[in-house]
């Protein structure tokens, strides 16, 4: 449950730009990598749960999860990394370099405009 | 009528500040902090009781100790005469960097050469919260299965060393179903520069090449 700092920091961020667009957030946008480790329904339960009764109460959480990549050392293939098939999709190679994975962010606001 | 804002911030960017703050005192002061990070039960706290106590005469060792309840592990600490701050998280269920920041006002840094941090016993949530630490440890013990790597593998792609603990269970001949070869094979397709020293806090075996890559790392970090 990580997920609980995650959407305390989120609360402050998203206050904090609603007050400069003196506007009331309806939907956010995030997005985060494999080893962010976010569970959807923990973030959201979370979130809830502290927005309650603040100008964030009732905010639609939108995650996207940016695949983990990494790139073939026998054939430089570009590929997703699948964790239950640790292999080159094009050349079954093993050796592989991981590429670097996405970072948790708040991509985007969304504010209701009178 | 709606309006879109873009963002763009990183969500953490609270943590990470504190994070920071860490890292440079611990940089000024050329100071050792790992990150000791596995499921609870793993034996971190008595692969830090014996580190401490084998290496006594060559690395001062201090301790950041988080739990969710209770100072038990910090006593054990204490027991080896080394400085222990205890963290107590009180249901969460890993530490922050600003925790740690509070810990490392309270212990005698300037004394130390090495500062070990125990998160609490998790294999998941401490792997996304940096704390400023000079590198990560994860800790896999024999009985938790050789599946662990593939399951958890945030951790493992982010660990600079990979202990292997309670080896000698396999020895031992007792049932434990656990391939240390897929074990190593599948950490290093995560992270080819993660060292892998197969160990035993309670025979002592193994935890030589442990020992000498902390006293190179520590040579390492005051030769830069």
């Amino acid at each position: 449950m990580h997920e609980t700092m995650v959407a305390e920091s989120l609360l402050a961020t998203i206050s904090e730009e609603a007050k400069t667009q003196n506007a009331k957030p309806v939907r956010a946008k995030i997005s985060c990598g494999m080893l962010n480790a976010i569970n959807d329904e923990a973030l959201c339960f979370a979130f809830d749960a502290i927005a309650k009764g603040t100008s964030c109460e009732g905010i639609k959480l939108e995650i996207e999860h940016k695949p983990m990549r990494g790139q073939c050392k026998k054939c430089s293939e570009h590929f997703e990394v699948k964790l239950s098939h640790l292999k080159c999709p094009k050349c079954d190679g093993e050796e592989f370099d991981l590429l670097p994975d996405a970072p948790l962010l708040l991509e985007q606001i969304e504010f209701e405009m009178e | 009528m709606s309006k879109k804002v873009d963002v763009g911030k990183k969500i953490l960017s609270a943590n990470e500040e504190y994070a920071l703050k860490n890292s440079q005192l611990l940089a000024e002061q050329k100071k050792l902090c790992l990150n000791m990070i596995s499921s609870p039960g793993s034996g971190k706290t008595t692969i830090l009781a014996k580190t401490i106590r084998d290496m006594k005469d060559k690395i001062k060792i201090g301790v950041i100790e988080g739990d969710i309840q209770t100072d038990l592990d910090a006593e054990k600490i204490r027991a080896t005469e080394a400085p222990a701050v205890q963290i107590e998280t009180g249901g969460s269920c890993h530490l922050s960097a600003a925790q740690v920041s509070y810990a490392l006002e309270n212990l005698p840094v300037s004394e130390l050469d090495l500062i070990f941090i125990e998160n609490v016993g998790n294999l998941v949530c401490p792997s996304a919260f940096e704390l400023g630490e000079s590198g990560k440890i994860v800790v896999l013990s024999v009985a938790e299965g050789d599946d662990k790597p593939v399951k958890y593998p945030a951790i493992f792609a982010k660990s600079k060393v990979l202990l292997i603990n309670k080896i000698d269970l396999l020895e031992a001949g007792a049932q434990v179903d656990f391939d240390i070869e897929r074990v190593k094979a599948d950490a290093r397709r995560l992270n080819k520069g993660i060292e892998i020293f197969p160990i035993s806090a309670k025979t002592g075996e193994g935890t030589s090449r442990w020992y000498n890559w902390l006293e190179e790392s520590l040579k390492h970090l005051r030769g830069s």
